[in-house]
Parts: structure tokens; C-alpha cells; sequence
């Protein structure tokens, strides 16, 4: 008897919108039918979108890789001999040496795609929870020190340094500490954290309690936006596996610390990813902004001290206490260390998940890893780090993707997300989008914010329709300013990034009438 | 203040009961009533105010801040659409009017046969297969106004 053909379909959302879930019904079906014994395996994904859904084959020659698939293309696979890595038009090849792939540099995905996300056998075995288990025979002090020499910075979007968040935590007294992981990922244009939970839910999980060991909390929450049903069904299976195997609980692995974790849905407020008003959420109320101080991580969830970190954030770090702070640190450039993870999607060829260490240019991401456009047009602009970041004209294509060289140039590179416009695009329209988004994700706290964003709709609206265009923008911009200034939290603060900068660098689109019916 | 039909009211009381003692036990709550009976009706919020001690007012306002809660039940099936920037550079814009006259309602509404409720969405994390939507939980993906056809008329059979 010959041990069976192991096939991957992937499960991520992502493949399954292209019809994954069907390609993998026709695999068995055909399968069973010629009476081939198979293994399918429903594994992350790569990450090459366009290629979804990509179904790949282990042959001696390693996995090669099909795509895109529909259903139909299934009995040919078979016929062209696909099970042995045969030629076929969907034929793609070795799935790690196409370039968009073999040119990243994968440590937080590291098994993304590769592994069927829900086997904790399968997770060991490649690497898994190596990280906790030298956490376990360190200092918390000496964990925190792991983490801070790394140079990891908040994933979510501020950049703040992860290491320094959770000694604040580790050094605050109390009898009940918590870790909380933002997995409300809001921010339009990205997919990263939904990608690394429906892909690799336990390096999450890993992540999450090695931070309990190192600041001595016990209870953890993933918040986690309710549009998400994929990550939330893989999250809860690998929870219950980690329980049930000692992962998590009153003892983790044997060492007698307790860490319990629980999923918690949000209600598909856009605000909640902003971290005090998830710890408001959290306590089941309304998702309202708290002024900052006291910080979350001296009084956070219930008035206790709080990690509050990305998934991305917090999926890195096994990877850190694994190999150790160096190697992490040693990709990157300047201030930003480690890989970005970053998410291009919108009019791309090509678009997908590419983690590669800061310091990628726009350019390159564009054109050497997107392609171009996916309409064949120029590419006009792209908006880096969801709503609330800035456009950019191709002037600014060569700007390298860290977190000073965009803050230099008045960006953000927030939670890595770039979407591509191309040259149908209307400025002046995504610049009223964006304020409208601002009006209606608003919690209501802070009046510059509430108000603000619908006056400046209605703002631009009459300079758009001819009204005192010029002294209409004006006033446009110097509530933007009000908004900066004046906003308690980033939705408020930061909307004016990508007003502002529509307006600076396609002051052409302002310059002429929108009909209404177009705005 | 109506009160609720006795079976309802059963089911609300027993999922409060059930969750009312984990820590900031509201959205929980209102989670699972909203995934047993398709809404939180406004005949719910004393007994949920009741089961966690809060006032009707705090319950209320809760339900109202989330997009997600609604008071009354929807169509057979909820259609959410993605609004964000990634779909629209990829024609999302004409995809809402062709989904808007095809399904002969505005976002919020439900079409006249009840088979469809159909809301906006911010982004459903399928940015590089834009444009996206999702049907009672499940994403689609590169959508056309042809293909929304496709997806709505099999929907419609379910």
C-alpha cells in the first residue's frame, strides 16, 4: 500500500471567496472516483491572492502549486497528472521559488500556508512553541528585555515599542493583570492579522502567553471584529486544542503559571480597534474613546494593568524569544526593525500578503512584487495604512516603507495596508469618503471629531459644487487642522491624512465641478 | 412597554442566566441573543437590564453604538457589501448601484419578498480580491454586477 497524495486547498477567507471550499469538494470527488487515496489538507494561505485559490500538490520534488482553480478545471488537473507535478495552464510550480514569494522574508508567517492551521501536531512540528518553552525558563524581566532589545514596535499602527508597553505592565502592582490582543483590524486595506489567525492561530496564542508569563497576568481576550467568522472558527479550535493539551489553563505546560484565553466579538464598530474604547467594549459597553492617561497599561481592562497589542505584534513574538532579540533586529533599518507585513490590494495585478524587512520602496512593492495596475491604467496614487492614511502621488513612490521615512513625509505606514488607484480615480471624491467614514465611525466623545467630520463634508461639498470654491477649501483645511489638533483619538486626528493629502498633491481634482450624483 | 411572547422571553432569560457572570458580560449577551432569535428586540432590553443590573437606558445605548445589533429581525439572509477604498478602486461604486437596483432597496433595507437585508460593511479584509461581499457570513470575492446576480439568485433558493 503506498501512503496517500497529500493535497492543500487553502481555508483562508481569502481562497475561499474565489471558491476554494468548492475546488476542495471536487478534489475529493474526483479523487474518490478514480480511486486515488488522497490527503487534503486545508492549509493557510500563501498569500498570493491572485493566484487563490491555489491548490498545491507535495510531490518529491516539494510542493508545486496550481492556480487560480474553480472547479471545473479539476478533472483536467487529474487527466494532465497533476499528482506528480505535472505541466497543466494552471501550472504555477514550485510553490516557495516563485519570486513574489521566494524574495520575502517570512518570520511571523513563517508557517502561514504551510501548515494546516488547526494541528497543533503540525504546528510543533514546525518550530512551534519553541518560543514559550524558553520563555518558561526565563526571567520576566529577562523576556521583557527579549522583546525590548528586538525593537519591536506596535504593529497596530502607532509604532510603539513593544517591549517598553509591557515592562510598564510587568513593574505595576496588582492582584490581576490581563493581555489583550486587538484583533479588530478595521483599518480597510489591511488583512495581515485576518490572514495570521486563519492561518497560523496558535503562533497568536503562543504570543499571547508568553506576554502573560512576563508581566504575571492570567487572563487573556482576543477582541476580535464580528466580520471575521473564518478567524473567529479557527481561533476557537485551536483555543480548545491548547486547552485540552495543557497549552493554556491552570498550568501551561507544567510549569504551574495559569493563562486563561477567550475570543470576544465586536458589533462592527470601526472605533473599537482604537485601544481604550476595545477595553470599554470589553467591560460590554458603549465603544467610547477614554482620555489617555491613565495609560491602559497602568489602568486598562476592569482598572487593571493591560497589554493591549496587535495580532501581528503579538504574533511575532515567539519568533523573538526563539531565535533571540539579535536575529530579529538585525532585519530592518534604522528605528524600524524586524518585517513589516504588508498587505497591497485595491486596482494591483498582483496583490497579496509580502513580509520583507522595513526598507522596501513603494516602487519596488508596486511594480517588482504588484505588477502594476490590474486595469492596465497608470497607477495614480495608493493610500498606505487604511482610512486614515495619507495618499501619495508617484512622487513619492521611492519613499521606503519605515516608520520615520513616512512620518517625514507627513504618512503613516500604520498596519502595512497599500491600496492602488489608477488613473480613474477621483480625489476628490476618496477625500469626502474619508470624512464621511470619519462621520460615521465617530464614537461621539470628542466634539471635533463628531462634528467636524460631518461639516467637512458638507465643506467640501460646496466647494465642489463651484460655492466660494477657494475659501470653502480653505476652511476645509483649517478644520482638518481643528480635527488634528483637537481630536482625542486617531480617528479624529488622523482623518485629515488623507483630506489634507488629496488635497496637496491632486489639487486638479478640486479644481472642477463633481455633480451631486457623483460625490 | 410590549412584553415579550413567552418563548422569547424564555430564551433571553436563559441566555443571561447562562452569561451574565463572565466579566463585561453585555456584548456577549447581546451576541447571543441576536444569533438566537436574528435581532435584539427592544422587548429584550429589561430583561437583559434586570439579569446584569444595569438600566434599561445602559442596555439601549449599548445596542444603538453597534452597527452590528439590530432591534428588528432582518431578511432571510443579510447581504453586507464592502464601501471601502480598495473595493472602490476596483469598480465598487458601480457594483452598489447595480446591487441597489437589482435588489430594488437602499442599504438598511429589506427587499419587499424578504429574502435579503442589505448593509453597508467597512472592510472585510478581502482587499486584494476586490471587490468584496459576504452572505450571512460567507466571503465572496473579485465580484462583477454579473457574478452579484449569480451569488443573489442562488441565496435567493436558500
Amino acid at each position: 500500500m503506498t501512503s496517500p497524495i497529500t493535497i492543500y486547498v487553502p481555508r483562508d477567507a481569502a481562497a475561499l471567496s474565489g471558491g476554494a471550499e468548492d475546488v476542495a469538494h471536487a478534489i475529493a470527488t474526483e479523487a474518490a472516483s478514480r480511486r486515488i487515496d488522497i490527503r487534503l489538507v486545508r492549509n493557510g494561505t500563501r498569500g498570493m491572492c491572485w493566484l487563490e485559490p491555489l491548490v498545491e500538490v507535495r510531490t518529491a520534488a516539494g510542493r508545486v502549486a496550481y492556480g487560480p482553480v474553480t472547479p471545473s478545471d479539476v478533472r483536467g488537473l487529474f487527466d494532465a497528472g497533476f499528482l506528480t507535478g505535472s505541466e497543466h495552464a494552471l501550472y504555477v510550480g514550485p510553490v516557495e521559488s516563485i519570486p513574489y514569494f521566494a524574495r520575502q522574508e517570512r518570520l511571523t508567517f513563517a508557517r502561514v500556508g504551510v501548515t494546516d492551521p488547526v494541528s497543533l501536531d503540525d504546528y510543533l512540528a514546525h518550530d512551534g512553541y519553541k518560543g514559550l518553552a524558553r520563555a518558561l525558563a526565563m526571567t520576566p524581566a529577562d523576556i521583557v528585555k527579549d522583546v525590548t532589545d528586538s525593537g519591536l514596535r506596535g504593529r497596530g499602527g502607532a509604532a510603539f515599542p513593544t517591549g517598553i508597553k509591557w515592562k510598564t505592565v510587568m513593574d505595576a502592582p496588582a492582584d490581576q493583570k490581563y493581555v489583550t490582543c486587538n484583533a479588530d483590524e478595521g483599518d480597510s486595506g489591511t488583512f495581515a492579522d485576518r490572514m495570521i489567525m486563519e492561518g497560523d492561530p496558535f503562533v497568536l496564542i503562543e504570543g499571547m502567553t508568553i506576554a502573560s508569563i512576563a508581566v504575571g497576568a492570567t487572563q487573556g481576550y482576543i477582541y476580535l471584529r464580528v466580520e471575521y467568522p473564518h478567524a473567529h472558527r479557527a481561533l476557537s479550535e485551536a483555543i480548545a486544542t491548547a486547552y485540552a493539551k495543557g497549552y493554556l489553563g491552570e498550568n501551561v505546560c507544567g510549569s504551574g503559571k495559569r493563562f486563561d484565553l477567550e475570543v470576544r466579538l465586536g458589533a462592527g464598530a470601526y472605533i473599537c480597534g482604537e485601544e481604550t474604547s476595545m477595553l470599554e467594549s470589553l467591560e460590554g459597553k458603549r465603544g467610547e474613546v477614554r482620555p489617555r492617561p491613565p495609560l491602559p497599561a497602568i489602568k486598562g481592562l476592569f482598572g487593571q494593568p493591560t497589554i493591549v497589542n496587535n495580532v501581528i505584534s503579538l504574533a511575532s513574538v515567539p519568533i523573538i524569544l526563539e531565535k533571540g532579540s539579535a536575529f530579529y533586529r538585525d532585519f530592518g533599518v534604522g528605528r524600524s526593525r524586524g518585517t513589516l507585513t504588508i498587505q497591497l490590494g485595491g486596482n494591483v495585478k498582483r496583490g497579496g500578503l509580502i513580509e520583507k524587512a522595513f526598507g522596501l520602496t513603494l516602487r519596488e512593492l508596486l511594480y517588482d512584487y504588484g505588477g502594476g495596475s490590474a486595469s492596465g491604467r497608470p497607477i495614480r496614487a495608493v493610500q498606505v495604512g487604511g482610512p486614515l492614511g495619507a495618499y501619495l502621488p508617484e512622487a513619492q513612490f521611492d519613499t521606503p516603507l519605515d516608520y520615520e521615512a513616512f512620518s517625514s513625509i507627513q504618512a503613516l505606514v500604520g498596519h502595512g495596508g497599500v491600496v492602488v488607484f489608477d488613473d480613474t480615480v477621483d480625489m476628490a471624491r476618496m477625500a469626502r469618503y474619508a470624512l464621511e467614514f470619519c462621520a460615521i465611525e465617530s464614537c461621539g466623545k470628542c466634539t471635533p471629531c463628531r462634528i467636524g467630520s460631518t461639516r467637512g463634508v458638507e465643506v467640501l461639498d460646496r466647494a465642489m459644487s463651484g460655492q466660494n470654491r477657494q475659501a470653502n477649501l480653505s476652511l476645509l483645511e483649517e478644520l482638518c487642522g481643528i480635527l488634528a489638533d483637537g481630536s482625542l483619538c486617531g480617528l479624529g486626528g488622523l482623518t485629515p491624512y488623507p483630506v489634507l493629502s488629496a488635497l496637496r498633491h491632486f489639487p486638479e481634482d478640486f479644481a472642477r465641478n463633481t455633480p451631486k450624483s457623483q460625490r | 412597554m410590549a412584553s415579550l411572547d413567552p418563548k422569547l422571553n424564555e430564551t433571553v432569560a436563559e441566555l443571561v442566566g447562562r452569561l451574565k457572570d463572565k466579566p463585561g458580560a453585555l456584548l456577549p449577551i447581546l451576541h447571543a441573543v441576536q444569533d438566537a432569535v436574528g435581532c435584539v428586540p427592544p422587548e429584550a432590553v429589561p430583561v437583559i437590564a434586570d439579569g446584569l443590573n444595569l438600566s434599561r437606558a445602559e442596555v439601549h445605548g449599548v445596542i444603538s453604538f453597534y452597527h452590528y445589533f439590530r432591534e428588528r429581525p432582518p431578511g432571510r439572509h443579510v447581504i453586507h457589501l464592502c464601501r471601502a477604498e480598495a473595493c472602490q478602486s476596483m469598480g465598487q461604486r458601480g457594483l452598489e448601484a447595480h446591487a441597489k437596483q437589482a435588489l430594488g432597496v437602499d442599504f438598511h433595507g429589506t427587499t419587499p419578498n424578504g429574502a435579503f437585508t442589505f448593509e453597508p460593511v467597512y472592510c472585510l479584509g478581502n482587499c486584494a480580491c476586490s471587490p468584496a461581499m459576504m452572505v450571512d457570513g460567507e466571503l465572496y470575492g473579485r465580484v462583477t454586477p454579473a457574478r452579484f446576480d449569480d451569488i443573489v439568485s442562488q441565496w435567493e433558493k436558500r
